[in-house]
């Protein structure tokens, strides 16, 4: 039998694997003690586990343990690395380049370090949410002191070019960092090879806990050194001070350890949902896919119903299917999307999109279920939609003179 | 955000779904909002000799309450005389269906697709067209 609601949003969060609350439950208990207690079992078992568990999250992106740094999850570990890197290098320059689709807790960041003194370049990306190479290295100046261009975009899935990224970083001595919230533990990375010097990621996109996460700073070729962002006691090799999440450190370890087993079955399994899904929805008419599709997280699909409102749309389903649209009518600001705007997307085609994001534990049956029900709802709009009528009479909407409003 | 009762009831069930003749001269066309703001409403009427509003249409490119809203309107109008329809307020359809403060703008959008649907039916049949003051939110 078929579960209703069904969770199709995993790049918001993911469920946690049932192996990984195992994992943690001991650590809420019997093991609560302080990871920094040096002085008795308490504390002794805590740090085990810790350590444990740093070798786990290290091994997925093929880290020395000691190059993690565990923080409250991406957000945070995006603020340390970046604003870390900007404290601790304001000798060698000020200059940072960045996207203009990356995640908020990126281009949030920058903004701050523009409010105090710092310069930041922002590329453009092309229709398929990449960034040019060419661009990059030509923003680069003598005062440039890191790149931060993320590893997959969160909505469209879109894969940029790191390893390219990270050769023209060293070529001119930049540091890089980059957001891996939505690749790591979903695609293989690799520090090493991909020339990696900072990267955050999240234990709860990849079915571990909310509210823990990693920070990887380089400790060798180049040594890299990030300034603490908050006072105190100087846990994480001074980098992060707060005493440490041990139940939901343990609980990452697992998740990075279960998805590191599964890896190549899972995407396997998901892609191949994912390409049906995708297959199916494009018969329908006026559908387009957003961002590169060679380039991209093979669980993630972003496509746009041209003239059908996408929070219209969730409407029809969002008590049985949950999804994200990039129409942002529920918010006050009533912009859409600014990534599907940045690939030079209408107004229009942003505020008609739906992202897909499908997990470990979607079902071939949670798909069916979800291509008839957004078939349905996309035809039964498009007789109610004004612009579909007039696109079916052959009228060039970008003729019309719309009303302000 | 959950939707009220009402908003969900007009978006499963519309009302007055439909297309009336736009170039027939008893009939009234509106159409307001803009695809780059995510809601674009058409709203006709057909009105008789004595000036009674004898039907109704909509087609609504938007999100739930914006469908909602222009089909209550619709519902509304329908039996009305033209004066009485011009009477129509937008918190009134904002109260009916209990819409948020975020969704005011889609009471605010069939109000505007009322008032344009009369002038456009005022102006085919000789009249003048009424100048309304500037909607407040938009």
């Amino acid at each position: 039998m078929l579960k209703l609601p069904i969770y199709l949003d995993n790049n918001a969060t993911t469920p946690m694997d049932p192996r990984v609350l195992e994992a943690m439950t001991p650590y809420f208990l019997e093991h609560f003690g302080n990871a920094a207690s040096r002085n008795h079992p308490f504390g002794w078992e805590a740090e085990e586990a810790v350590d444990y568990a740093r070798e786990q999250v290290a091994k997925l992106i093929g880290a020395d343990p000691k190059e993690i740094i565990f923080t409250s999850g991406a957000t945070e570990g995006d603020n340390l690395g970046i604003k870390g890197v900007y404290e601790m290098y304001a000798s060698k320059g000020n200059h940072i380049i960045t996207a203009t689709t990356e995640h908020k807790a990126v281009l949030d960041t920058c903004k701050h370090i523009e409010k105090i003194g710092g310069e930041v370049t922002y590329l453009q990306v092309n229709t398929e949410g990449l960034i040019d190479l060419k661009e990059l290295e030509a923003a680069i100046k003598p005062t440039t002191i890191l790149i931060a261009i993320m590893y997959a975009n969160n909505e469209i899935g879109v894969i940029m070019p790191i390893k390219e990224i990270s050769a023209i970083a060293r070529k001119h001595g930049v540091l890089l960092f980059t957001d891996g919230t939505q690749a790591v533990g979903k695609i293989p990375v690799d520090v090493n090879k991909d020339g990696i010097d900072l990267m955050a990621f999240s234990a709860h996109k990849m079915y571990g806990p909310k509210g823990v996460g990693a920070l990887y700073v380089r400790r060798k070729n180049p040594r890299v050194k990030v300034t603490a962002q908050m006072d105190g006691g100087g846990h994480e090799r001074g980098m992060r001070s707060g005493t440490l999440n041990v139940p939901g450190i343990v609980g990452f370890g697992k998740a990075c350890e279960i998805c590191m087993l599964d890896m190549e079955e899972d995407t396997k399994r998901i892609s191949k949902m994912r390409d049906h899904l995708e297959t199916e929805l494009l018969k329908l008419e006026e559908a387009y896919v957003n961002g590169s599709r060679e380039h991209r997280l093979p669980h993630v699909a972003n496509i746009s119903f041209k003239h059908v409102e996408g929070e219209g749309l969730l409407m029809g389903f969002n008590k049985n299917i949950a999804l994200s649209s990039g129409s942002a009518c529920t918010s006050a600001s009533l912009e859409p999307s600014y990534v599907l705007k940045a690939l030079g997307l209408g107004d229009d085609l942003a505020h008609s999109s739906l992202r897909f994001g499908l997990g470990r534990f979607t079902t071939d049956e949670q798909i069916e279920y979800t291509i008839k029900a957004i078939s349905e709802t996309v035809l039964k709009l498009r007789e109610m939609s004004p612009l579909w009528e007039m696109y079916k009479e052959g009228i060039d909407l970008n003729t019309i003179e719309w009303a302000a409003h | 955000m959950a939707y009220s009762e009402k908003v969900i009831d007009h978006y499963q069930n519309p009302k007055n779904v439909g297309t009336l003749d736009k170039s027939a001269k008893n009939v009234g066309t509106g159409l307001v909002g803009a695809p780059e703001c995510g809601d674009v409403m058409r709203l006709q009427i057909q009105v008789d000799d004595a000036g009674m509003i004898t039907d109704a249409k909509f087609k609504t490119f938007g999100c739930g309450s914006a469908i909602a809203s222009s089909s209550l309107a619709t519902e509304w109008l329908k039996g009305k005389s033209v004066d009485e329809a011009l009477k129509i307020d937008n918190m009134d359809i904002v109260e009916e269906l209990n819409l948020p403060p975020v969704k005011i703008h889609c009471s605010v959008l069939a109000e505007d697709a009322i008032k344009s649907a009369i002038n456009d039916y005022r102006v085919k049949n000789g009249l003048e067209a009424i100048k309304f003051e500037e909607s407040v939110v938009h």
